[in-house]
């Protein structure tokens, strides 16, 4: 029941995207705008992979701070929240969001990386243990930031406000997911990553059951 | 009961001032009398801690009975422990100064205290961007929790970048405190009469915004 509401509200969210363009055009635009800047601020230098991968990460990082408060900002905006509250529980609310979320950050990343490899001339040397990486910091990025948009979405100031809420809190995850897919890039084997990816996963568990148990006092005037 | 409570938090922070200036200081390899940074820092540092999780553990009651109360004693202890991580900041990068040669070099102990004042800025940036007194006590409530659930990572983070080069490997020896038996009672004094004055300290902020969440309710 809760995963069968759960996967109505993630189809609700995906064709009204699809339907609306809310995000995913301007979403689109910012990675393009910001893996350009990316290009000319280093020119024709030739640069190393540590330089290569933070500069990576501050993209992955802009790009969701700017697309993935949108899904609960939009309820509030449109005023489509008491609607949602009205057919079903927080719980289904808060899974079908981070699915979404999930699904938006995964694509988005890929065309991240993609555009980003293309234009930097970036060398992954482990590719598996990269992308095992960047899955699970993913995961733990996207279950974090759905809880800060879900109490940003109350607040004035909205899009100030969101990259100062979540960066402390993002802070461990990003220094562990920068650490862990820098080495893999240079070619460190992925069973020498195993802790990075421990520290990742739990994490993303941590922070799932704490917004799981949270997010009702969030949502429920 | 109370004017005992500040007399004695009086006189032993008078003491370990004075003590923890005067009294001499056992020879601690590369530390010498820079040591004595030790009384005040390390108790600074814990408080901002203990308010830290102090403030998280009132947000759990706020959200588990609803009652304003907690909110008040959440967002008291939130004040405190960012008035004392200032103070520990900058107790530590005095102390680095003059033993590390720089004020700032994001040593892991830096980066972690450089994280609090970034969790304790953000909470009260949120509180100020919330207008109903309910939605502002319930969203900072949440995000307290959240900021609180993150934090122990970096115990397990802050080893595997960079070593640290933090004294307490140096004083604190294999889980032994190598510190003569004047300078541990100067040490335990000074981190109970700071503990003391904080509690002194948080009971008046209750009390003075208890009164003032009173006089905006008698407003509306």
């Amino acid at each position: 029941m809760l995963l069968k509401n759960s996967y109505l509200v993630f189809k609700k969210d995906l064709s009204s995207e699809l339907r609306t363009r809310y995000v995913i055009n301007s979403l689109l635009m910012f990675v393009l705008v910001t893996i350009s800047i990316i290009r000319f601020a280093i020119g024709d230098e030739k640069a190393d992979n540590e330089i290569l991968t933070g500069l990576l990460w501050i993209a992955v990082f802009f790009t969701s701070v700017s697309g993935l408060s949108r899904t609960f900002v939009k309820e509030e905006e449109k005023e489509t929240s008491v609607a949602l509250k009205l057919s079903t529980g927080s719980d289904s609310v808060i899974l079908g969001k981070l699915i979404f979320n999930m699904v938006l950050t995964f694509s988005l990343n890929a065309l991240i990386l993609f555009l980003f490899v293309i234009i930097t001339d970036y060398q992954i040397k482990n590719l598996p243990g990269f992308l095992i990486v960047l899955v699970f910091g993913n995961l733990g990025l996207v279950s974090a930031s759905t809880i800060i948009a879900a109490i940003i979405s109350k607040a004035n100031s909205k899009g100030t406000l969101y990259p100062v809420l979540s960066f402390p809190v993002l802070l461990p995850l990003l220094i562990t997911v920068i650490n862990a897919t820098k080495l893999a890039s240079l070619g460190v084997e992925t069973d020498k990553l195993f802790g990075e990816i421990q520290i990742l996963i739990s994490y993303f568990i941590v922070v799932t059951v704490a917004s799981l148990m949270l997010f009702k006092y969030v949502w429920e005037d | 009961m109370n004017k005992i409570f500040t007399s004695l938090v009086f006189l032993i922070i008078s003491g370990v001032i004075v003590l923890g200036l005067a009294l001499p200081i056992p020879n601690i390899p590369a530390l010498g009398d820079k040591a004595r940074v030790l009384y005040f820092h390390v108790p600074m540092s814990w408080i901002s801690v203990l308010a830290f999780f102090m403030s998280m553990w009132y947000s759990i009651r706020y959200l588990k009975t609803k009652d304003h109360d907690y909110d008040i004693r959440s967002y008291s202890c939130a004040q405190l422990g960012f008035l004392f991580c200032i103070l520990a900041t900058a107790t530590g990068s005095l102390w680095a100064k003059f033993s590390w040669g720089s004020f700032w070099n994001w040593d892991p102990r830096q980066t972690s205290i450089f994280i609090l004042l970034l969790i304790y800025g953000a909470y009260f940036a949120l509180r100020s961007a919330i207008d109903s007194e309910d939605q502002r006590a319930k969203l900072s409530s949440v995000y307290a929790i959240i900021a609180a659930v993150t934090v122990p990572f970096f115990v397990f983070i802050m080893p595997r970048i960079v070593e640290s080069l933090h004294p307490d490997p140096i004083i604190n020896t294999q889980g032994k405190i190598n510190m003569d038996s004047s300078m541990l009672t100067v040490f335990i004094s000074a981190l109970t009469g700071f503990t003391m004055l904080y509690l002194w300290m948080l009971n008046l902020k209750i009390r003075v915004e208890k009164i003032n969440y009173n006089k905006l309710s008698l407003n509306d």
